[in-house]
């Protein structure tokens, strides 16, 4: 098996084999943590720019670790939002700085595609760290990888998503990795967040948890945003969490060792109650540790050269 | 393909070898073997057991995978890695490396690079089962089971598999 | 100046006539079409070629004034005659919008200068193109307007609606609807529909066009004024012009080649050359909308011709502007998509080119053949193929859906007033 692409863009393109493969990778590289020493020359000379243009803590310090860990040098770019539409092209921003020498350009940005856009444009690695509500690949391996080291397996599995799934890109990488792998996948919430066509996705659309939570091995929890509060998708938070927010006693029938996730960063009380979250079927931070291992396999296996006559 | 080491010459060198060991490390009293994946550990399972038969001891056995070490990595595609397993202190041991083959050197390189990474041994040891020349660094091994001379365009290929265990020398490339 | 047209296939929808004869022009005006004319004159052999009306286009956007850099009237006229057009009715959404008599006259003055086809200018319905106050229709239809539109948007008020449509009626012009409630729309880069979910894109549901041609379709029932709805796109919008016609109600539609030729399956890769509005639709609507251009419910072909600069194009999917041009390639697109694959005969393609859309905008003397009449001749070969590129194009800009597309039935002489302004034969 090998993997010769220039660029993770997304899940959607991935085979089954491709994953796997990431997935292996990342339980390599998590034992590396383990070590006195946590960090090898694999990328030494190897510059990694970090290109987000929105906000984000998590997903920009865990792609820095990782790419630190690997000994890649790293460079940070933030930019806001607001300059995007109007400043300067980002063509013309990924230009400069391929220019500058990065092997590898992850970016962030709000608009679906962006990472596309640039992809054919330049001849850096382009990791999608998120892209508008289309896909967010690397945080759809870690989950994968949370799932498989908790259950042993993904294929066979009935995995839940509940919130937000319209305006959600974690939803949409984690459709597609679990349904490569064989998992099972519900959709869970209001019909205003789940797109009219989900289920031509290959996924069950459910508007209760009640109905579905007995049935599931992992729950994972989306965050909720209060804009959809101004758009009109939702009367309030208040009454989002007296519907679908996840609480000790919304998980009554559910089975004892349903794994209970969340991508972050979590609104404690209106997605889910603080003793869900706190409890011990909870593998939220155990999430945030398998992100900087995947992160590292996803950069270790787009690093290599595209030549295998070896010595 | 051309067979260059049976299976009984495999067992007497590996006799041999463990003679050495024991000789060159007064008894093998503070070492350990720590096998270079993938067909180094399996030689270093091989060579335990040699010792514990002739010790009545046998030393702790790790296994490196040495792929994020590798100098030629941006070179090739990157290999399906697998996780490096030493679950004892090589702080002030003995340590004797164990590989199969020993061509250029750098696998050796970047074993002792990682090595390193987990401590300061007292002592590290290379042992290898076949030695083809060829070297690039200056890298030369301690204990050594057979000599070759082996062209570029050959391949050594040892095979340690379900009670087999054969050592094959092949001119075409490999796949 | 004589010109002749010597062994053509002559095809005059509005008399429904196709015989292979002769042409003769004279003074701008047609002074013959009968077999074997024999005259000193500039002769063309056009044996095995189509010589049809001069094709019109009632829905182009010139971008002058304002938008010089994406096109002039000058270079859009010419990307015009190329497609083999040689009349276009120009949207008012320039900057500033075409919502007085001064805006009407700079249009025409300009084209007169500088076009190369006729150019029919329309008016907005509300100044600004605000949607709030009706502009002066009156004064301007003195000026030259052959219909009023504040397309690029809807008039959301339905009110102020009617009473375009009511005052436009003393006119005889057509209120011509760029049917999008803004509202259901907002946001929406694209057809909602599966391909949106994957590629987490914000969708415009079919339902936003088809509520406000709903609507106008009740407001011209009501008024009992000549609506036009501008590039309709959706399965039911065909159903509810099907039906309005059936009652009699004074309606018109038009579908872009676009629209009859992809889906939204082709914004996948975030393709902004998809990016249009309204947005490409899924395979049904498409077929939906062939069907009503065969049985008549959908009257006429039009471009929607839009250009934008490549710098604009390229970004990201939300931020590129909608629209793609395509008056260069809008009659090899309905030949190789309709005429090539029997869903339309050659006559009805001319009719929705030519012949409907002059009685759309009340052309009387264009869109057919007649002796004396002007001299607007496009000749076709149905069997011209090529490979569109981005070199292909006259047009200031260049974003086309169809670069990379081999297509076929390209206009090879266009004729405008018995003057030659596009050849290539």
């Amino acid at each position: 098996m090998r993997f010769e692409r220039k660029d993770l863009l997304g899940l959607e393109n991935l085979t089954a084999d491709e994953i796997n493969l990431i997935l292996e990778t990342a339980v390599s590289m998590k034992e590396l943590f383990t070590r006195s020493v946590k960090k090898v020359p694999t990328l030494r000379g190897k510059t990694v720019v970090i290109l987000f243009y929105e906000p984000s803590t998590r997903t920009r310090v865990s792609f820095e670790l990782a790419a630190k860990r690997l000994s890649a040098d790293t460079v940070n770019i933030s930019s806001s939002s607001s300059s995007v539409a109007k400043g300067e092209s980002i063509i013309d921003t990924v230009k400069t700085i391929e220019a500058l020498g990065a092997d590898f350009i992850v970016i962030r940005h709000p608009s679906s595609g962006a990472p596309h856009l640039i992809s054919n444009r330049i001849s850096s690695s382009i990791i999608n760290a998120g892209d508008g509500m289309h896909e967010h690949p690397t945080q759809a391996l870690l989950d994968l990888f949370s799932i498989k080291e908790k259950k042993g397996r993904i294929a066979g599995l009935k995995v839940g998503i509940v919130g937000d799934i319209s305006h959600s890109r974690v939803a949409r990488s984690n459709i597609w990795g679990l349904k490569k792998l064989g998992a099972e996948v519900f959709l869970i919430g209001p019909p205003t967040l789940i797109p009219r066509d989900a289920e031509t996705l290959g996924v069950k659309v459910y508007y209760r948890l009640e109905k579905i939570i007995k049935k599931l091995d992992v729950i994972n929890i989306l965050r909720i945003q209060r804009e959809r509060q101004k758009d009109q998708l939702l009367p309030s938070m208040e009454e989002y969490n007296s519907i679908f927010g996840v609480s000790l006693s919304r998980l009554e029938k559910a089975r004892n060792d349903l794994v209970i996730m969340h991508p972050g960063p979590m609104n404690r009380g209106i997605e889910v109650t603080s003793p869900v979250a706190d409890s011990k079927n909870a593998i939220i931070n155990e999430q945030v540790k398998n992100g900087v291992a995947v992160r590292m396999a996803v950069l270790y296996l787009l690093a290599g050269g595209k030549n295998e006559n070896i010595a | 393909m051309e067979r260059i080491m049976t299976k009984n010459e495999m067992v007497r060198v590996l006799k041999r070898l463990t003679a050495e060991i024991m000789e060159d490390t007064s008894g093998g009293k503070n070492i350990c073997l720590i096998g270079i994946r993938s067909m180094g550990v399996h030689l270093a399972e091989m060579l335990k057991n040699e010792i514990r038969k002739s010790e009545k001891k046998a030393p702790p056995v790790g296994i490196l995978d040495v792929s994020l070490y590798r100098d030629d990595f941006s070179r090739r595609l990157p290999r399906r890695i697998k996780e490096t397993v030493i679950d004892f202190d090589i702080e002030g041991k003995d340590v004797v490396l164990v590989d199969d083959v020993i061509w250029t050197g750098r696998t050796i390189r970047a074993a002792l690079d990682e090595l390193i990474d987990f401590g300061r041994p007292n002592r590290v040891w290379l042992c290898v089962l076949i030695d083809r020349g060829g070297r690039e660094l200056p890298v030369q091994p301690d204990f050594i089971g057979k000599k070759i001379e082996a062209e570029k365009n050959q391949w050594i290929e040892v095979k340690i598999e379900k009670g087999k265990a054969e050592v094959f020398l092949t001119t075409e490339g490999r796949k | 100046m004589k010109i002749l047209l010597k062994g053509g296939r002559v095809v005059d929808p509005s008399r429904n006539f196709s015989k292979v004869a002769d042409v003769l022009i004279e003074n701008g005006k047609i002074k013959k079409i009968a077999a074997d004319i024999n005259e000193k004159a500039r002769t063309f052999k056009v044996g095995g070629l189509v010589v049809c009306p001069g094709l019109i286009d009632i829905h182009v956007h010139l971008r002058e004034p304002g938008r010089e850099d994406e096109e002039t009237i000058a270079t859009g006229t010419r990307a015009a005659a190329k497609g083999g057009f040689t009349t276009v009715c120009a949207m008012p959404n320039t900057n500033p919008a075409v919502d007085s008599v001064s805006g009407v006259k700079y249009i025409l003055m300009t084209a007169a200068e500088s076009g190369i086809v006729r150019v029919l200018p329309y008016g907005a319905i509300t100044k600004g193109r605000r949607g709030e106050e009706l502009t002066e229709i009156g004064k301007m239809k003195k000026a030259g307007i052959v219909g009023i539109s504040d397309d690029g948007t809807s008039v959301m008020n339905a009110r102020v609606m009617r009473r375009a449509m009511e005052y436009s009626k003393m006119f005889d012009i057509p209120v011509v609807s760029h049917c999008e409630d803004l509202n259901l729309s907002a946001g929406g880069v694209m057809n909602e529909g599966r391909t949106s979910t994957i590629l987490g894109l914000r969708g415009i549901p079919p339902q936003a066009e088809e509520v406000m041609v709903a609507r106008d379709i009740a407001l011209a029932e009501l008024t009992g004024a000549r609506l036009h709805l501008a590039h309709i796109t959706t399965k039911r919008s065909v159903a509810l012009v099907r039906e309005a016609k059936k009652r009699k109600i004074k309606v018109t539609a038009e579908a872009t080649p676009h629209h009859l030729f992809f889906t939204d399956k082709f914004v996948e890769e975030y393709n902004t050359n998809a990016k249009v509005n309204p947005p490409l639709r899924s395979e049904e609507d498409r077929v939906a909308l062939m069907e009503g251009l065969r049985d008549g419910t959908i009257d006429c072909v039009a471009s929607d011709h839009a250009p934008h600069l490549d710098t604009e194009k390229n970004k990201e999917f939300d931020f590129a502007p909608f629209g793609v041009i395509g008056l260069e390639t809008a009659l090899p697109v309905v030949i190789t998509a309709l005429v090539k694959k029997k869903k339309l005969s050659l006559m009805d393609v001319i009719s929705k080119m030519s012949t409907r859309p002059a009685e759309i905008i009340g052309g009387h003397d264009l869109g057919k053949l007649v002796i004396g009449g002007v001299a607007d001749i496009t000749v076709i070969d149905l069997n011209k193929k090529k490979k569109i590129t981005s070199d292909f194009f006259v047009s200031k800009s260049a974003n086309s859906p169809f670069i990379g597309k081999n297509l076929s039935g390209f206009a090879v002489l266009t004729i405008f007033g018995g003057k030659v302004v596009f050849r290539d034969l």
